[in-house]
């Protein structure tokens, strides 16, 4: 581009001068080839997984067909629609109970895990290697395992949402607890207190807001999860929503998908709200 | 240090300490209130879900027998005597591992693709008109809210058994969730070098390109890598819809009590995921300290 006005500007001299602001040469080809190298894997994963264009014009094709065949969302029967309702209560339910009880199970376990309250390597080392092993399972594949224990049904659920959670909490609280001052800390024991009354007095008031604030971030989650929990068997809506698709009743699949719609962001609502009650608009240390 | 604390007179303490007792007794008030309305929240779903500790405590002994079960073969030994037997599907396991990673990673790619280009477009201080701004925010939270696994159920319907729903699955919900961090990410950018580039005269386009996303990027990368390990965890499970992946082979061994095969994929689960998860890590500490570089 040429500037209207004032000196002509060089540009050989330019880039002699800032060399860093044309970008050298390596490192964009560098740049190039880690794109080109993700790129290249895409296209190895369209052929290895089977994309084909056949497959993808009909598919879409048949989706088309489907949500047209999605409206009007309708449930069948009111007494269907009760079913539902009730299905959907206990989906809420399930992610209520589990993350709840997750979170009260992961507290002294994120104590543990955390260095600056049990300054032993060993236990850190082996609390944050089991959460690690507890959350490389799916939320599912616990479920499948609860179903073993308790039978069919939405306790076996709520059972495998407190299982998969109370890793990801124990990890959450941990590294909370870790990020805490330690000054109030030092100041509780410079009064006399012992090691207890330090995390009782010191630590928790820091760390408090910022895990309830995490729990409710997670309990919109996990009623997420629960809807689907029932895809295996262990309540909530997730089997009537299996079943309605398996057998093609798209009025009724459309009429549940709303219904987890409007319970997921009306709790996301609720849950927003009260975060903001209890620790303003900061955002939420995650994952 | 001062040899002896000096003590208020009564007539001054007596107010301040009132004023503490009032504090704090509010406080506790505020937190009973609140533990009550929990109590009841959970008495209520535990009757919804019927929990029954009792079910619970006769079967527990299950939980552990379970997992002492898979940790033996089929003839009663410890599977780590004979790891060729427990791992006798190994050279197929691997490809359907390899192939789970493969749809995590695709759809990543292609959702973060999406989210990255609805993020300029939903957020509030870049967008090129609040309509689209909404409407987008819209589509994202959608993709988000509905489960991947929804999606798989509906897409299995519509492509046939195969591994392309499961990554169109995760593809559509990751560009809601990534969708939402980008634009998040995006609007808490520094504007003058946006107003600088579109001051000389950019477009909308070149302005992104220019001032935006040099700012955002090694945010993005982050977001997109957590999100990756994320994915690969839900790619496992895709197989349990016949979306393809490890899961369908996990799913027939827990249903069908092969034990010895199901401790042999949980643990080559886990190990990938954790393995992902360690990788991912040290890439995202790498970024931040490029990022604090600069």
């Amino acid at each position: 581009m040429q500037p209207t006005g004032g000196r002509t500007v060089d540009l050989a001299a330019m880039r002699a001068r800032y060399p860093g602001a044309f970008g050298g040469t390596a490192r964009r080809a560098a740049a190039a080839a880690i794109a080109g190298a993700l790129v290249a894997l895409v296209l190895f994963g369209f052929w290895r997984l089977e994309f084909s264009p056949a497959r993808l014009i009909d598919g879409v094709a048949n989706l088309g067909v489907f949500l047209e065949l999605m409206v009007p969302p309708h449930p069948g029967s009111a007494a269907r629609a009760l079913i539902y309702l009730h299905a959907l209560g206990e989906t809420v339910a399930i992610a209520l109970l589990g993350t709840f009880s997750a979170a009260i199970l992961a507290l002294p376990l994120g104590l543990l895990a955390a260095h600056n309250v049990v300054a032993n390597r060993i236990v850190h080392i082996l609390s944050r290697r089991c959460l690690d092993a507890i959350r490389g399972v799916d939320t599912l594949i616990w479920a499948l395992i609860w179903i073993n224990v308790v039978g069919l049904g939405p306790f076996a659920g709520a059972l495998a949402i407190m299982t998969s959670e109370f890793g990801t909490f124990g990890k959450l609280f941990s590294e909370a607890i870790e990020a805490a001052d330690r000054r109030p800390g030092e100041g509780v024991l410079a009064a006399g207190a012992d090691p207890l009354q330090r995390v009782r007095f010191g630590i928790l008031p820091q760390v408090m807001p910022v895990m309830l604030s995490q729990v409710l971030y997670y309990f919109e989650s996990n009623t997420r999860s629960a809807t689907i929990i029932g895809i295996v068997g262990a309540g909530g809506i997730g089997l009537h929503l299996a079943e309605q698709i398996r057998t093609l009743e798209w009025h009724q699949a459309a009429f549940i998908v709303l219904m987890i719609l409007a319970a997921v962001t009306a709790i996301d609502f609720a849950s927003g709200k009260l975060r903001f009650a209890i620790i303003g608009r900061r955002p939420v240390a995650l994952a | 240090m001062a040899a002896g604390v000096r003590r208020l007179p009564e007539e001054r303490l007596a107010p301040l300490l009132r004023a503490y007792d009032r504090t704090i007794r509010a406080k506790r008030a505020q937190a009973a209130l609140l533990l009550a309305c929990m109590a009841i929240a959970v008495l209520v779903s535990a009757r919804m879900a019927e929990i029954d500790p009792a079910r619970l405590a006769a079967n527990i002994d299950r939980f552990g027998s379970f997992f002492a079960r898979i940790m033996r073969l089929e003839d009663g030994r410890p599977v780590w005597t004979d790891v060729a037997e427990w791992f006798w599907g190994a050279r197929r396991w691997l490809v359907l591992l390899a192939d789970t990673l493969l749809i995590a990673y695709v759809g990543t790619a292609l959702g973060a693709v999406a989210g990255f280009a609805a993020a300029f477009l939903a957020a509030a201080n870049v967008a090129p008109h609040p309509v689209v701004c909404f409407a987008v925010r819209r589509v994202l939270e959608f993709c988000r809210t509905v489960p991947e696994l929804v999606f798989a159920l509906i897409f299995v319907v519509a492509f046939g058994l195969s591994p392309v729903p499961g990554v169109l699955a995760i593809a559509i919900h990751t560009a809601g969730a990534l969708g939402k961090q980008f634009y998040e990410v995006v609007e808490n950018i520094d504007m003058r070098p946006v107003d600088g580039v579109s001051a000389a005269g950019a477009t909308w386009t070149q302005t992104m390109r220019f001032a935006a996303v040099p700012q955002v990027m090694s945010n993005l990368v982050s977001y997109t890598l957590l999100r990756f390990e994320i994915n690969v965890r839900g790619a496992s499970v895709m197989g349990f819809v016949g979306a393809g992946g490890i899961g369908q082979d996990l799913v027939e061994a827990i249903r069908k009590f092969y034990y010895a095969d199901v401790s042999a994929l949980l643990l080559l689960i886990i190990a990938t995921v954790m393995l992902i998860d360690l990788g991912t890590e040290k890439l995202r500490h790498r970024l931040l300290h490029l990022q604090e570089a600069r």
